[in-house]
């Protein structure tokens, strides 16, 4: 048999070569035309900065011009009705309507206002059926979406009377997190831990949304948003005991909140930290000290409110590990650094800040 | 078509019976018997592949390297359920993890880093083979150690974060996580945790270094091919019989900054530039945690932390998308 000659190699490699480097050239040029194709036709998207702290220390805001058009179409609130000043002789709900536990003190018409909004909310296109059941049994607490309605306002009601110094002057509805949804887009529910792994990888090293698609622990939220446990990571000292001290473990899982955060509000590091010295106090924005209210608004909503309605809902209302749908930052924001922009619609709704309500 | 002889790729390859090196002592042993030649490296390089030296340091390092290797893509692959297609899907987020901070030095069960330890063993009878292969093809060749020393840099900086570190610290979960995200979490845990590691000075020495190593390399490379058609090439002999191609490139960079390193000089500089990115990069990570906790807070006590003066308050910012 004849062996090729040495021409026959050299076509041969050497034609290999040029095939890569013609796809190579293809790729490079493709690539080339998506980053320069938009200076060529002028559709570069503009960004804005404001610088927000001494010069040198790179805390600036750096926005897209045009992101404040798409987020006001994506948070568009609904009209609300004005209260009807309840006038002294007005009948209240729970004389007119039978077992009405939570919202008892109201007048006959404006409980039915808030009811007519709870709907526009929450179930626009199941209506009142939603919660009171096709029976129409109004009164009857044997349909579970009415149960965890009442909750609901229960936990409403304390998040605008309790946390005010989080969430005022705008104030929360059930539309912030509902936004027309039965059940609101942003939840979450606790992670399942790796069957065949040990505590040290069970929740990290996989893509979920809730870590922003890091491989960061995904346990964060329930650790810090709900268990409460010790967020702070940095040494306080130049030199300490390490008896005690976080783990690196621990900072992961720390970190791990704080991409959850940012990808909650929009916002990178520098919206609450100076990323020069994350732990200083002295040195972060007034959004750190609103951020770290809303860890232990969550965490009281969380433990007290959402986690023990795990035995009212029904199976597939419930998460892979049997356990209710929970609330963390996006719930609210949903990629806002205020949630619905900051508009208010808590002055429509006093019934949603204390029982009974005051109307001004 | 091409120029008789150019630098990027070698047009000239001599290819004839094999180069089979020295003969006699320590060198002919072990090795491959039947050297082979490749156009296409030849392209790259020397076209002649091998003899290659195995010895025993050798199949050690290979045989501890790929059963590491093995160890930890098969824990990757146990943590996505044996599936092939999630194991290529998520590669990137998939590790094998120290154990956690609960065992401190004591040897954990195997699903919650006892592979981890199995693994990182059989990594450092790895390295330490090819080390000591390095050495003793030096010797066996009459080299200098050099390359023995630079690779034994290298070493340092990876004992430091997976052993020295760890045991100084009383706990393995101080390590780094094989994995290729997880690895980079790790290091951003890191500084993080230890108030900032941009005021480490040893650090900051590491990132010196490792970019003027980066320079170094350019400035020689460019600085030898430019004079390659004077004979500065021929670094060797330029050393001891300093031509013109050596004269021009001093004066080059004389007349660029005023200083030039000779012909035998920059490879010292490179060569230090080199091993001073892993040493000091190992002795800062070693003191971080073992004697600094917070170097951010080190660097106020030191007076080196800048304070600046103006308004942190973020009053000046209306963020758009707060509608306020």
């Amino acid at each position: 048999m004849q062996q090729p000659d040495k021409g026959y190699w050299f076509a041969a490699i050497g034609g290999q070569m040029l095939v890569g480097a013609a796809v190579g050239m293809v790729i490079f040029i493709a690539f080339l035309g998506f980053w320069i194709a938009p200076y060529l036709v002028g559709q570069v998207r503009p960004t804005e900065s404001v610088q927000v702290g001494p010069r040198g220390t790179g805390l600036q805001q750096i926005e897209f011009a045009d992101e404040n058009a798409d987020q006001v179409a994506e948070n568009i609130m609904p009209v609300s009705e004005d209260p009807i000043p309840p006038a002294p002789d007005s009948a209240l709900a729970r004389d007119v309507y039978e077992n009405v536990q939570v919202l008892g003190d109201l007048t006959e018409d404006n409980f039915n206002r808030l009811m007519i909004a709870i709907t526009e909310w929450v179930s626009p296109e199941q209506g009142c059926a939603y919660c009171h059941g096709e029976e129409g049994n109004f009164a009857s607490d044997d349909y579970y979406p009415k149960v965890v309605a009442r909750r609901m306002i229960q936990m409403t009601q304390s998040i605008n009377a309790d946390w005010s110094e989080h969430v005022a002057p705008s104030g929360v509805t059930c539309y912030t997190c509902h936004r027309g949804r039965n059940v609101p887009q942003y939840i979450w529910f606790s992670p399942v831990p790796h069957p065949a792994m040990g505590p040290s990888a069970m929740y990290q090293n996989r893509a979920t949304s809730i870590t922003g698609s890091a491989s960061l622990p995904a346990d964060a939220i329930e650790s810090y948003l709900m268990n409460a446990e010790v967020i702070a990571v940095t040494g306080g000292a130049p030199r300490e005991s390490n008896v005690g001290t976080a783990s690196i473990q621990h900072t992961e899982k720390t970190f791990s909140l704080m991409i959850h955060m940012s990808n909650a509000l929009g916002v990178g590091c520098t919206y609450c930290h100076n990323s020069r010295a994350f732990a200083e106090w002295d040195q972060s924005a007034p959004t750190r000290l609103k951020a770290q209210l809303a860890i232990g608004m969550l965490q009281s909503v969380n433990a007290e409110y959402l986690a023990p309605l795990a035995p009212t809902y029904p199976p597939h209302r419930l998460g892979p590990d049997g356990d209710a749908a929970k609330a963390a930052c996006t719930t609210c924001h949903q990629g806002a650094a205020k949630p619905l922009l900051g508009q208010s619609m808590i002055g429509s709704w006093p019934e949603l800040v204390s029982s009974p309500p005051v109307y001004q | 078509m091409f120029a008789e002889y150019q630098n990027i790729f070698t047009q000239v390859q001599v290819q004839g019976p094999p180069e089979t090196g020295m003969h006699g002592s320590d060198a002919e042993h072990f090795r491959t018997q039947r050297p082979g030649f490749s156009k296409l490296l030849g392209w790259f390089g020397n076209a002649q592949i091998g003899p290659i030296h195995v010895g025993w340091y050798g199949v050690i390092s290979i045989f501890t390297g790929i059963l590491c290797l093995n160890i930890i893509g098969f824990n990757m692959l146990a943590s996505v359920n044996w599936s092939i297609q999630e194991f290529l899907r998520q590669g990137f987020w998939l590790a094998l993890e120290p154990p956690g901070p609960e065992y401190g030095l004591r040897i954990p069960p195997l699903n919650d880093g006892g592979w981890y330890i199995i693994a990182s063993f059989f990594l450092l009878v790895s390295v330490m083979c090819w080390w000591i292969r390095s050495y003793k093809r030096a010797v066996a060749l009459g080299m200098g150690l050099h390359v023995f020393y630079a690779f034994g840099a290298a070493i340092w900086l990876f004992l430091v974060l997976g052993l020295f570190r760890p045991i100084l610290m009383g706990s393995w979960s101080e390590a780094v996580p094989y994995g290729i995200f997880p690895h980079l979490d790790w290091t951003t845990a890191f500084s993080i945790r230890y108030g900032n590691l941009f005021y480490n000075p040893f650090h900051a020495l590491s990132i010196a270094f490792l970019y003027g190593s980066a320079l170094l390399f350019a400035m020689h490379g460019a600085t030898i091919l430019s004079v390659t058609r004077l004979g500065g090439d021929r670094e060797i002999e330029q050393i001891i019989d300093r031509g013109t191609a050596t004269e021009r490139a001093a004066l080059f960079w004389r007349w660029t900054m005023g200083f030039n390193a000779t012909m035998e000089g920059i490879h010292r500089w490179a060569w230090w530039f080199a091993v001073l990115t892993p040493i000091t990069g190992g002795i800062g990570i070693l003191l971080t945690g073992t004697v600094v906790d917070n170097w951010y807070l080190w660097a106020v006590e030191h007076h080196f932390a800048p304070q600046y003066t103006g308004p942190y308050g973020y009053e000046a910012y209306v963020p758009q998308n707060t509608g306020g």
